[in-house]
Formats: structure tokens, C-alpha cells, sequence
């Protein structure tokens, strides 16, 4: 666990109207104070910057994360009262408000990566890197963080904090030593003089004792509530309909808005003809978005039937508009030439892989390709804003509401304040709700229509053609074994590197590597997508590595369990996945196993995969994983996480490809840009490791990378085909 | 003026025809439950029950529902009038067996899936996985917890069987198949 930093402390202080308050600052200067005024309610005490205690012994605890899914409002809530000593029962949740206050990235910052903020913030404003230095406090949910940063970082040093300063104070009340003193379930004990007393009658005189600044947080033996079964806060909600997503937002005098956006990346509305749609019914106003038109009506449905009516056309855009085969053959080139040149950007160099592989015999080289994807979340993009006089009032799902509000601010001329974001239940985010193109654009409608607040929705069409891609990749690799099979050398080149880092890094010890890339951009906008460059870069050298075993000879797990000697973590989680499969087991006809290991976000995951292709086509009959996550603090909500990543990762797999024609984006909805289902849809085992609490690992992310290189491994152990294109419902040959 | 029947309340109504019945019962009735996720009929997000039935509604121009009975989520859960207005809805099978296996995770193609998997029961109270797999493959669920939902589905059965043994005995419907619904414009 990283240090408190002395810019870390406890801050007591009074409220005005006679309330107390605690809090952990983690900058010079009182911020409890501040954050109290955003979430303070009348009767309810702030013990700190996370938690509150209200007057019947309840416990609030304010999260700092949008909720899409991944179970992160409760699963916070849960780390902080297991560190307080909380009734569990008496815990419910308040989403904080977008505010520099609650700037998560701070908490990370400060405490676990000083200075240095995960990638998935410096893509997230425009999908291009931007400066931290730029970003004045961030609130992102992305990068399965939240309960690695905000988690330990915030939830249970604040728990920790908050439940010390009762004791302290239950300790000066009765006059008797604080480690004489325990907490239980939201009450606090002397035993020897049998007292006790609820922690909301001390909680006034805790804002007065002094903490420690460095509270001690509990061993996993003593966890109550984390690692356990607990049920999620927003399901009741989400069974029988009353959860409000974005698109549910009701308001006054509502109007409604639909879009279109220029189909090529870059180009710009250069004519509208819009006559026959304002005469349409229920049409108010046609507005010009720059980028695309937009149609403000009454009714959702005379929006868009009056957007169809529009006529517009568009400006070339600056740069070529490329067809996907197009890119590929500009990747390759760029490659041959970053080669020819000798002008390739290292990523990682360790011995002398290049020399190795010249002296070698036989050289075994391999290219890989994936192509652009969509996110699709299941909700498609909408946003709710409204005009006041002298604010802009915003209602969506977010996954980086404070930096949505920053540049709304920024971009309307606002003072940062008189913006205001709504953050609702998100219907899926994947990394797409970090961008801001969707509340950009419901802004520019409401103020062109001031006053009055404008709903708009995408359509799923726009939905998929609007999208930050998941970028096409090209990776190439050379390889040669020693004597014994083992890779000697290992040369891998690709396009465009983004984020995480380390998302090309082996885990397996090969003693000369060369990781080079070179940049090769095109048109396409892209953006973090489920675990962002790790799902590109695990199938290739996942791939790769079961091409060497191949050509070793070896069993696919074996080698890669030969070649873990240094990474022990890793080599626990391949044998569990082996295990729970019972790799190697005698299987029907046309069937097979595939095998592949990947670290992200910290979570080791194994997955091996039952493949049956006794019709011809590949059906996953059976998903084994196995992941370390360091300590999974909800076992379901792991679990569900896991299932979740590798039903996305599958679908993209087996179906998912945006083909670029003409610069523009050819699938369009579900027939085309296809989903998994039901009926295709495997039976998914996942065990957990507890390796240690030092290392959090995420949740949202880590399930998704492994799983498309375990299905084309066992494609190969079944035909002997290698497929190094996805997806492989388009490339397989039974 | 058209008149249509969402949770047995009579509804008239001064709309475009054409206009799809999810837009009608999201924001002309406030019923936001249903969900609109394509507009295609490709997801299942807007399933509702059309006299019984599982229909989606982005496809479902109001004026071919005139005068039938519509059931959304809100009325699937029956609310007995003597619970007080703070005391918990009572909740479908489904709706709890949901809850047990911890399905949704965003949430948000839940409505649709448990209209779906309702309308299965409706006419099949023991359904196989085979059962399973053609009344639930035109619902999306992006978050992929189709292994909940299945589990979920048998568990809410069984429970049903409990409650009426004679269930099986009820007469079997036909599903509507999704392939039917399936539109190709591509
Ligand atoms: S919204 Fe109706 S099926 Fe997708
Ligand atoms: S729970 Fe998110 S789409 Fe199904």
C-alpha cells in the first residue's frame, strides 16, 4: 500500500448551522468544509470526505463513480464500512456530485501513483492525449480503477479514519484507554464498564479528537464485508423498470432531439436544405451541429422523421478518407518503411533480439490483424441539457462527468460552476461514455433553444457510425527457438501504441525481445475500449506464443507453464484454468481446447475454452477462467464481471467488425454490426485467486482479453488452421 | 383520437398513427421502463406484452394496437391494493429470481429480457435450455449475462412449480419466433 504523503490529513472543523465535520484532506487547506456544503443535508454529520453518518445511525457513503454495471456503488460502499465496523444493513450509497472535490484521480494520484495518471485518463477529453497539466482534477470511471484507486485509496482509509476518530472520542467520553474500546455493527463498546453507544451520538464529538492520519487498515483475515456475497444496491431498481438511465430523464416542458453527423470523420456540413422538415408536425427548430444537423420537435418520433427529410451535404474532409483495406496496406507500408529506415520506436528491448534472429536457422514470422470496433452499448449515446438563464443544467450517463463539465464550460463560455451535471445509471460504458462528443452536441441544441430543456437521443444507426473505435491493429512477429523449443528471440512490431503501456509485454521469459512501433494514423477517431489496447495485443502474442509451441511441439499450456518460471502469480492462474478445464481431456470429435493468459489492470486472467466444431462452424461450449485480482472485494460482483468481459470479448471475437468504405463506417445496427446471444452464448466457470491484498487488480476489464486468442488456439488444435484476422466467423475455414 | 390499454388502464390519445408504441409508452404515458435500444427489432429492449405476447415495440405502430391490452414492466408486478404505498412491491417470479442470481449489471436491457422470459412462462412453465435459447436470442444483453438470465429463467420456474404444480398442465402457446421479427436492411 503507498504512503500518506504529508500533504495527506485529517481536518476537523465546525459547519455553519452547528453541524461537525471531519474529513480527509489530501491537499494543503481545508477542503472538508467545501465538500460539505455539496452533500450536506439538514441532521446529518460529515465524518469525512466519503462517509456520513445520519442522525438514526445510518450510514452514507458518497461514491465518486458512475454505475454501469460493473457494481462499483456498492462495492465501495462496501470497503469503507467493513473498515468503520458498519452495520451493513443500515448502508445505502449517494452518487457525489461532479465537483473538483471528488476528483478521483486526486486520491490516485496523491496516494498510489504520484504523479503519473492511468492512460485511460489522458485519452479520454477528445480521444487524443492530453497533458494531465491540462486536466484540473478528474473524476473518471474507466481503467478498472475505481476500486483499485477511489477503493483503497479513498473508501478504506476513510472508513478506517472515520471509525479511529469514534473510538478516540467514545474513548475521551468515558474516560477509558481507545484500545479498550472496539466497534461492532455500527455501535461502539466499552466491555468492562458495559457500555455502549451508537456511533451517530458520538459522532459530533468525534469532529473534535484528533486521528491519526495514517490509519491502520485491517488484514484480509479480519474482513467482514469485503470478499463476501453481497447484494447489489441498484438491482431492485434495474427488475422492474424504475432505474432511470440517461434516456429516462423527465423534465418540464421536455422537448425532444434527434441527430445525424457527417458520415466521414472530419467533414462538415457545407448545405442544408431543411424546408420540407419544418413544416413537418411538431417540429420547433433545425439546428446546424457543424459536424451534423440535428431536428428539435415535440415528439421523439417527429424528430426523426423530420431529420430523414433533411437534405444536407458535406465538405471533403482534411484528411484522406480511407477504406479499411486501405489502412491495412498503409500500416504495412509504414512498417516496412519504420524498418527499412531504422526509424522504429522502441517499446522494450532486453538482449539482442535483432542479431539472435539473423544468426538463427529458421525464423518463424507471423501477421496479425484485428479490425476497428464499436462499443455499442446497450443504451444508445443521449443527453439532456437545458438552458437557464445563466446555467447549463446536463443530464447523462458519464464516465468523466467533472471533465464533460470542465469542457462544456470551457467550450460555451461558462464559468465552471454554472455548469451543472446530472450523472444517471449509464446503460453500458466500455470506455464510450468518457467521451464528450454526445453532451457537446445535446448543449448546442439547448442553447439554441434557451429556456427549454432538449432531450436527445441517438439513433442506433448514429450510435455505430459516431463511435471512438476500438482501432484497427496490425502486429507483426518474428521468433526462433533454441534447442529445447523455447523462444530465443522474439521480435514484435506494430501500429500506433496507445494505452495501457504494457499492453504488448510477454509474461513469459524470453531472454532477447525487440517491441517496436511505429505510427501510423488514419481518419478514424478512436477511443479505450473495454480494456483498451490489451484486447489487440493478447490476441497477438497470445497467438504468437501458441504458433512457437506449435512449432516446438510442446502442449500449448505446458510451454507457456515452462516459460512462467519468473512469474509464479502468472504460472498459479494458467495451472488453475488447466485444472478447472481438466486440460487435456478426451473430447468428442471436431473438438478442442484453446489456452491464453493475459495481465491487465493489475488482474491476472486464464481462460480455456471447450470449442466444439463438429458442424463445420465454431461453437464455445465451455469457458474456464481463472483470475488473480490481488483480493476480490465482492466475490459475485467479480464473478459477474468476469462473465461479463468475456461474453463482450467473444462477441468481438466471433462477430465484430466496422468496415471503413470510403472513409465512412458501413454497419449500421444489430443485423449487421452482430451481437452474441443467447443461444450462442457458453457456460462460463470462473474461479478466484486471493493472491494479496498489496496489488488490487480490476474487475470491468481484465475477463475480456484473454478469451479471443483462447478460441482461435482452439480452432487450431482442431483444424490445424491459425487464424491471425478477426473476426472469426469471417476468416474461418472448417 | 386513439384509445389503447397499457396495464389496464385505458389511454386516449391524440398521435401520429405511425408512431411506435415505445415512444407512445415511454413519454406520451411516462412508462420508462421499456427501453429503446435499436429501433429494429434486433435487441429486445422494447418487448412488451401484446395481449400475452412478447412484441417489440420500436416496430409496433401505435394505431395496430388500438383497442389491445398492453402490458409493460411496471405491470407485470402485481401491486395488490392493500400493500400501503411505502411498504415494497410485490414482485413477479421473475423479478426475484432476477434479484437472487444477481442478473443486471448496466441494467438496461432487463425490462426486455424479463418481458421476454414472462412471456415464455406465460405459454411454457418448464421450459428446457433448447426452450430457452429460441424465446430469449432476440435479447440483447451487452453485458453478457445471458448465463444469469438462463439461470434465473429455471430458477423462476421451478419456484412456479412449487406455487402450481398443475402449471405444466396450462396449454402451450406458440412463441413468437425472432427470426420472424428479424428485419435485413443491410
Ligand atoms: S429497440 Fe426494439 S428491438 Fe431493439
Ligand atoms: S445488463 Fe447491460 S445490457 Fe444487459
Amino acid at each position: 500500500m503507498g504512503k500518506w504523503t504529508r500533504r495527506a490529513f485529517l481536518t476537523t472543523g465546525a459547519l455553519v448551522g452547528g453541524g461537525l465535520i471531519v474529513g480527509v484532506a489530501i491537499r494543503p487547506g481545508h477542503r472538508t468544509p467545501k465538500l460539505a456544503e455539496l452533500v450536506e443535508n439538514e441532521g446529518e454529520t460529515l465524518v469525512n470526505a466519503w462517509v456520513k453518518i445520519l442522525p438514526d445511525n445510518s450510514i452514507k457513503v458518497i461514491v465518486p463513480h458512475a454505475e454501469m454495471g460493473q457494481g462499483v456503488h456498492t462495492v465501495l460502499p462496501m470497503m469503507l464500512a467493513d473498515e468503520m465496523d458498519a452495520d451493513w444493513n443500515t448502508v445505502s450509497m449517494e452518487q457525489a456530485p461532479a465537483h473538483e472535490e471528488y476528483a478521483s484521480n486526486d486520491i490516485v494520484r496523491e496516494f498510489a501513483l504520484p504523479g503519473k495518471a492511468p492512460g485511460i485518463v489522458e485519452d479520454t477529453l477528445k480521444g487524443v492525449t492530453l497533458k494531465l497539466a491540462q486536466q484540473m482534477g478528474l473524476q473518471i470511471t474507466g481503467g478498472s480503477f475505481s476500486v483499485r484507486g477511489t477503493g483503497t485509496w479513498g473508501m478504506r482509509t476513510a472508513g478506517a479514519a472515520a471509525r479511529e476518530l469514534l473510538v478516540n472520542a467514545a474513548a475521551d467520553q468515558w474516560g477509558v484507554a481507545a484500545n479498550q474500546i472496539r466497534a461492532e455493527n455500527s455501535y461502539l463498546y466499552h466491555d468492562q464498564s458495559n457500555r455502549s453507544a451508537p456511533f451517530s451520538a458520538l459522532a459530533e464529538a468525534a469532529a473534535k479528537v484528533k486521528g491519526s492520519t495514517q490509519p491502520t487498515l485491517k488484514s484480509p483475515d479480519q474482513f467482514k464485508i469485503m470478499g463476501k456475497h453481497v447484494e447489489r444496491f441498484d438491482i431492485p431498481s434495474k427488475v422492474d423498470g424504475s432505474a432511470v438511465f440517461g434516456v429516462d430523464v423527465e423534465l418540464p416542458n421536455m422537448k425532444y432531439a434527434c441527430v445525424k453527423c457527417a458520415p466521414v470523420f472530419g467533414s462538415k456540413v457545407s448545405s442544408v436544405d431543411s424546408r420540407d422538415a419544418e413544416k413537418m408536425n411538431g417540429v420547433i427548430k433545425v439546428v446546424n451541429l457543424g459536424a451534423g444537423i440535428g431536428v428539435i420537435a415535440e415528439r421523439y418520433w417527429q424528430a426523426k422523421k423530420a431529420l430523414d427529410k433533411i437534405k444536407v451535404t458535406y465538405t471533403q474532409p482534411d484528411i484522406q478518407a480511407l477504406s479499411s483495406a486501405d489502412m491495412f496496406t498503409q500500416f504495412g507500408q509504414a512498417m516496412d518503411a519504420a524498418v527499412a529506415n531504422g526509424d522504429e520506436e522502441d517499446d522494450y528491448k532486453i538482449g539482442n533480439a535483432r542479431s539472435v534472429l539473423s544468426r538463427s536457422s529458421e525464423v518463424i514470422e507471423a501477421e496479425y490483424r484485428v479490425p476497428h470496433l464499436a462499443h455499442s452499448t446497450m443504451e444508445p449515446m443521449n443527453c439532456t441539457a437545458w438552458a437557464h438563464l445563466d446555467q447549463l443544467e446536463i443530464w447523462a450517463g458519464l464516465q468523466n462527468p467533472l471533465g464533460i463539465r470542465n469542457l462544456l464550460a470551457d467550450e460555451f463560455d461558462f464559468e465552471r460552476d454554472q455548469v451543472v451535471i446530472n450523472n444517471v445509471y449509464l446503460g453500458g460504458g466500455f470506455g464510450r461514455r468518457a467521451m464528450d462528443d454526445y453532451p457537446v452536441q445535446a448543449a448546442k441544441l439547448a442553447l439554441a433553444l434557451p429556456g427549454v430543456p432538449v432531450k436527445m437521443i441517438w439513433s442506433r444507426e448514429e450510435d455505430t457510425q459516431q463511435d471512438f473505435y476500438r482501432p484497427a491493429v496490425m502486429s507483426r512477429f518474428k521468433a526462433c527457438l533454441d534447442s529445447s523449443g523455447k523462444p530465443e528471440a522474439w521480435e514484435n512490431q506494430f501500429v500506433d501504441k496507445h494505452e495501457p503501456v504494457e499492453a504488448p509485454t510477454l509474461p513469459y521469459s524470453v531472454a532477447n525481445q525487440y517491441i517496436h512501433y511505429v505510427n501510423s494514423p488514419t481518419h478514424i477517431r478512436f477511443g479505450p475500449w473495454r480494456s483498451v489496447d490489451h484486447t489487440q495485443h493478447a490476441f497477438f502474442t497470445e497467438s504468437f506464443i501458441d504458433e512457437l509451441a506449435a512449432k516446438a511441439g510442446a502442449d500449448p499450456y505446458q510451454y507457456r507453464y515452462d516459460l512462467l518460471s519468473n512469474d509464479l502469480r502468472a504460472r498459479s492462474v494458467l495451472e488453475t484454468a488447466a485444472k478447472m478445464s481438466d486440460w487435456g481431456k478426451p473430447l468428442p470429435e471436431g473438438w478442442g481446447q484453446g489456452i491464453a493468459l493475459h495481465r491487465s489492470f493489475n488482474t491476472i486472467v486464464a481462460e480455456v475454452v471447450d470449442v466444439d466444431m463438429s458442424n463445420g462452424k465454431p461453437r464455445v461450449d465451455k469457458v474456464f477462467c481463472a483470475a488473480d485480482p490481488g483480493y476480490a472485494m465482492s466475490k459475485d460482483g467479480f464473478i459477474a464481471q468476469m462473465e461479463s468481459g468475456i461474453i463482450y470479448g467473444l462477441t468481438a471475437a466471433m462477430y465484430g467488425e466496422i468496415n471503413i468504405e470510403n472513409g465512412a463506417v458501413v454497419e449500421s445496427n444489430f443485423h449487421n454490426y452482430k451481437m452474441l446471444r443467447m443461444n450462442e452464448s457458453p457456460d462460463i466457470e470462473v474461479e478466484i485467486i486471493n493472491s494479496g491484498t498489496d496489488t488490487l487488480g480490476g474487475g470491468g476489464e481484465p475477463g475480456t482479453p484473454p478469451i479471443a486468442p483462447a478460441v482461435t488456439n482452439a480452432i487450431y488444435a482442431i483444424t490445424g488452421n491459425r487464424l491471425r484476422q478477426l473476426p472469426i466467423n469471417k476468416h474461418v475455414i472448417a | 383520437m386513439l384509445e389503447i390499454t397499457v396495464n389496464n388502464i385505458t389511454h386516449q390519445l391524440d398521435i401520429e398513427p405511425d408512431t411506435p408504441l415505445l415512444w407512445v409508452v415511454r413519454d406520451e404515458l411516462e412508462l420508462k421502463g421499456t427501453k429503446f435500444g435499436c429501433g429494429l427489432a434486433q435487441c429486445g429492449a422494447c418487448t412488451v406484452h401484446l395481449d400475452g405476447k412478447a412484441i417489440r415495440s420500436c416496430v409496433t405502430p401505435i394505431s395496430a394496437v388500438a383497442g389491445r391490452l398492453i402490458t409493460t414492466i411496471e405491470g407485470i408486478t402485481p401491486i395488490s391494493e392493500s400493500i400501503a404505498p411505502d411498504e415494497p412491491k410485490q414482485l413477479h417470479v421473475l423479478q426475484e429470481a432476477w434479484i437472487e442470481q444477481q442478473v443486471p449489471q448496466c441494467g438496461y436491457c432487463q425490462s426486455g429480457q424479463i418481458m421476454s422470459a414472462a412471456a415464455l412462462l406465460e405459454a411454457n412453465p418448464t421450459p428446457s435450455d433448447a426452450d430457452i435459447d429460441i424465446a430469449m436470442a432476440g435479447n440483447v444483453c451487452r453485458c453478457g449475462m445471458y448465463g444469469r438470465i438462463r439461470k434465473a429463467i429455471h430458477s423462476a420456474s421451478t419456484k412456479l412449480e412449487q406455487i402450481n404444480p398443475k402449471a405444466e398442465e396450462l396449454e402451450l402457446a406458440p412463441i413468437a419466433s425472432d427470426q420472424e421479427q428479424e428485419t435485413d436492411n443491410g
